[in-house]
């Protein structure tokens, strides 16, 4: 063989090596585990049998928790949809001012914790509300807190998943060609015939696409059913999982596998319903052109912008007002004044309180882990997918959804099988160290990453890599040395969103966690069932703004992202 | 050595062929431009010979090596090609040294070695003092310059361009025009330019390969293209050529023969082996045509006159076939006005010895 047939066959065994350890780590990370579940759904233990089966299905509980979860999660939607919906149409179709700045308060929610977003609604009723004491209105002793109840739970989910119908439908608002709109405004239609007749049927995908998103996530969600449902013991599907496991440890593994199992379902029954609706129908929109000119709200435009920011203050400011003034007194029921105020809890939880200093660095460096790993994963699995076209791996970016759209329980009970017994031939274990988490993380969060990457590839000229191509560089130097450098706003815009949502989870961790490994998500909620608010909201106080941080820093780079990379930029 | 050989080459895109049996043998140091309009597989071929397809069928080779066959594939990179893309592709994250310097830094060249050999090829594209700059800040001239600069620095035995003019002004366009002239003079590189301007091809080509629907209709330099076109497809494409039925009316005698065209006897060029036919084509070409001044001649009506700026273009219709059009071009004054009969002779005219190909 000559020197350049060497060469060639070289080029074809890096870019083949390449594929298939792509193909093979997307596999691991999205059909393994939720394969494992199905297994130990079929075959407890290792063997067939139905006993863990009947006795899951004969319970009384579950089938409770199931109700519970179905009502929250429906009724949570339609609170979402009607919140995000409204504000979506307003924003959007109107000559409303200070548009980025709304956009930016109104989806925040989104991005911070819902065990946070619990905690600090917490704050804001009840008996010892800090922030009611302060202006005198706090509901005499021994009342009840409003919010432990099926009515609180569905309120919070409700506020925080308003931002995800609000995204959809507002990305569909934007893609609508304003000839649709002056067309039916030239008929004579008024502005709401055109509302009704033209613009609300033509968004029926995106409103569906974000029902369902609203859905799936309510049914999965944690962090409020466990802060408002687990002391009225009012449990659903995910807490009721997480009491189990928690109770009993591993040996109920098949039962809490069935039962994650159930909610997995319950998810694939809402995606398959969009499905099935988004077919029925054709609503393609033909032409394309630039958005169209917003309607004007005339003297109506001041008292609605009056509406939307107050609705802005009342499900962001307010309830972060709760957590901070909470955060400033010296135990829990003592009123706020300018003798009491102490920064004591937050030197308690930063610098003196071992599992929460702990928590810090874990959450830091596995989120940390977990943002950089994916871009390294998604950088090259993306070339695959959108420059070579790989089929397989066309495939496979739909099987990386899974562990992304299916409720965090899911992936956490699946991890959990997976990883307790060692490992085959290395002989250790990854159950109670944090590589269980961080490949909860990769696997949960992968899709996170893929996305803004792939949207960045699709932005780019690829003759910029052939150039590269033809100067002689093979492929792993073109990646690292052209490839990367251009895809790199929309993979830190990635790695941020991933970097964020693991920062602030709590479902995964909830059920993955050990002693030394503790999350923040997992302190809060260990200080807040331990009855320690004060620290509980410093705690969370803290990581709000590590959030509110890290999302303003993307507005330094956000000229260079594609659009709708980051959901709260435009 | 740097021959590139193109043997049978073909290309399929599902049922669709985007390359049907193309041939082309291009000499060392030669300058070969491939000319067709958008979709005739012109773009498909260059992608072929720099390896980023592969071949159905046939084989490419450059000098002695086997780069392409529909069993054999050497990836791009390892080609050893220079290509100046119509976007230009530069790294817009890397200065324009950077992105000259790309191609030696991958084969290993180091400073100052490495230095020394950018710094040539900005001075031969005229880019001194530019080193530093990004791209993004170059204007649309320069931008190719550079592209140039980084095709060249690696001394590549081959260069293809892909339409490099198509994003210039037009008054850009003649310079740059003249810079690939002067560059292939001064360096003997082989190149493959690709155009769709028939213009641009005839100026810089040594030979053109005008190319339809995915076939070579001929290949062969831009004068005798222009002068003898082997098919009416090519008579029509280049030079606004008119082509015509015509019966041919004795043997060739001198590379000329007489023809009956529209009722009238003219004499044309033709090939020496022409054989006689009742059915064949000519090819005129607006200067074929002088006006007579008597009664002889071909009668034709004066349909539209437009003022091309010290001359008119003047289509006419001829009598003895209406719904023929001919164009040629008369000086100023204009010497008939539309809606007057004209009298034209045929001076010159080139039989088109492929006829039957006529699409």
């Amino acid at each position: 063989m000559s020197l350049a047939d060497a060469a060639t066959t070289r080029t074809r065994v890096v870019e083949t090596g390449l594929l298939w350890g792509l193909v093979l780590l997307v596999a691991v990370l999205s059909l393994l585990p939720i394969g494992r579940l199905v297994f130990e759904g079929l075959a407890p233990g290792g063997a067939l049998s139905t006993s863990s089966l009947g006795k899951v299905l004969a319970s009384q509980a579950t089938w409770t928790a199931t109700a519970n979860s179905l009502v929250t999660a429906i009724a949570g939607t339609v609170l979402a949809v009607l919140l995000g919906g409204t504000v979506a149409l307003l924003t959007t179709l109107t000559d409303i001012r200070a548009r980025n700045a709304f956009t930016f308060c109104f989806v925040l929610p989104l991005m911070i914790a819902p065990q946070v977003t619990a905690l600090a609604w917490l704050q804001l009723f009840g008996p010892s509300s800090t922030l009611l004491k302060l202006i005198g209105m706090a509901p005499p002793l021994g009342s009840k807190n409003p919010l432990y109840s099926r009515e609180g739970i569905i309120l919070l989910l409700g506020l925080q998943y308003a931002p995800l119908v609000f995204l959809t439908l507002r990305a569909g608002l934007r893609a609508l060609p304003k000839e649709l709109i002056e067309a039916g405004l030239a008929a004579g239609a008024s502005p709401l015939t055109v509302l009704r007749t033209v613009v609300l049927p033509l968004m029926t995908p995106p409103l569906i696409a974000g029902i369902a998103l609203c859905f799936v996530s309510s049914l999965g969600n944690f962090g409020i059913p466990a802060f408002l449902g687990i002391p009225g013991n009012f449990l659903v599907l995910p807490t009721l999982i997480y009491q189990r496991l928690a109770g009993l440890g591993p040996g109920v593994l098949s039962e809490v596998a069935i039962l994650s199992l159930l909610i997995g379902l319950i998810a694939m029954v809402g995606i398959l319903l969009q499905d099935y609706m988004l077919r029925r129908r054709d609503f393609r929109i033909t032409t394309t052109s630039s958005a169209a000119r917003p309607f004007e709200l005339g003297r109506w435009r001041t008292p609605v912008e009056i509406l939307l920011w107050t609705v802005a203050i009342l499900i962001l400011a307010l309830p972060f007002l709760g957590l901070i003034t909470t955060s400033l007194i010296p135990a829990f029921g003592v009123p706020l004044n300018a003798k009491t105020a102490t920064l004591a809890n937050y030197a308690y939880v930063l610098l003196e309180h071992a599992a929460s200093k702990r928590a810090f660095v874990n959450s830091f460096l596995m989120s940390g882990a977990a943002a950089i790993l994916i871009v390294v994963i998604c950088v090259p699995l993306a070339y695959f997918i959108v420059w070579k076209k790989s089929r397989l791996l066309r495939l496979l970016n739909v099987a990386a959804e899974l562990p992304y759209a299916m409720p965090g329980v899911v992936l956490a009970i699946a991890a959990i099988l997976l990883f307790l017994k060692p490992l085959p031939l290395l002989g250790f274990s990854l159950y109670n160290t944090i590589w269980i988490i961080v490949f909860a993380y990769l696997a949960r969060f992968l899709v996170l990453g893929l996305r803004p990457i792939i949207s960045g590839y699709l932005q780019l000229d690829r003759t910029l890599e052939e150039a590269a191509q033809i100067a002689g560089a093979g492929l792993v130097r073109r990646l690292v040395t052209i490839i990367f450098p251009l895809v790199a706003p929309a993979a830190v815009a990635g790695a941020l969103l991933i970097f964020l949502t693991a920062f602030n989870e709590l479902t995964v961790s909830a059920l993955l966690w050990s002693s030394g490994t503790e999350t923040l998500g997992v302190v809060v909620f260990s200080f807040e069932q331990g009855g320690d608010s004060t620290y509980a909201s410093a705690l969370a106080a803290v990581t709000v703004l590590v959030t509110i941080g890290l999302m303003l820093s993307t507005l330094l780079f956000a000229k260079k992202l594609p659009q709708g990379v980051l959901p709260w930029r435009d | 050595m740097a021959r590139l050989n193109i043997d049978r080459a073909r290309k399929y895109f599902g049922s669709y062929t985007a390359l049907d049996d193309v041939s082309i043998d291009v000499e060392d140091g030669e300058f070969i431009a491939v000319l067709g309009p958008s979709g005739c597989g012109k773009t498909t071929l260059l992608r072929q010979i720099a390896g980023f397809d592969k071949l159905d069928g046939g084989e490419i080779t450059i000098g002695d090596r086997l780069l392409s066959s529909p069993e054999r594939h050497v990836p791009p990179e390892h080609r050893k090609l220079g290509i100046v893309f119509q976007s230009y592709a530069l790294w817009p994250h890397m200065s324009v040294a950077e992105n000259v310097a790309y191609g030696l830094t991958v084969a290993g060249v180091r400073d100052p070695e490495r230095a020394r050999r950018v710094a040539a090829a900005l001075d031969l594209v005229g880019l001194t003092g530019f080193a530093e700059r990004r791209p993004g800040l170059l204007s649309g001239g320069q931008r190719q310059r550079v592209a140039l600069a980084r095709c060249l620095v690696t001394e590549p035995s081959l260069v293809l361009l892909d339409e490099p003019l198509a994003n210039l002004d037009v008054h850009l366009r003649a310079s740059m025009e003249e810079e690939f002239s002067r560059f292939h003079e001064r360096t003997g590189t082989t190149m493959v330019y690709i155009t769709h301007d028939q213009a641009e091809a005839m100026a810089l080509a040594d030979r053109i390969a005008v190319m339809d629907r995915g076939r070579l209709l001929q290949l062969a330099s831009p004068s005798s293209l222009y002068r003898e076109p082997a098919n009416t497809t090519v008579a029509g494409f280049i030079g606004e050529g008119m082509v015509l039925p015509a019966r041919l009316l004795s043997k060739p005698e001198a590379g000329h023969c007489k023809v009956d065209v529209l009722g009238v006897e003219a004499v044309m060029r033709c090939r020496p082996d022409q054989a006689a036919s009742a059915q064949a084509k000519i090819c005129l070409r607006a200067r074929d045509f002088s006006i007579a001044r008597d009664e002889g001649g071909l009668a034709a009506r004066v349909e539209r006159l437009s003022y091309q700026g010290g001359y008119f273009r003047m289509e006419v219709r001829p009598l003895a076939s209406e719904e023929t059009v001919l164009h040629l071009d008369a000086p100023e004054p204009a010497p008939a006005a539309p809606g007057e009969t004209i009298r034209l002779s045929i001076r010159d005219g080139w039989v088109i010895p492929e006829a039957d190909l006529a699409a």
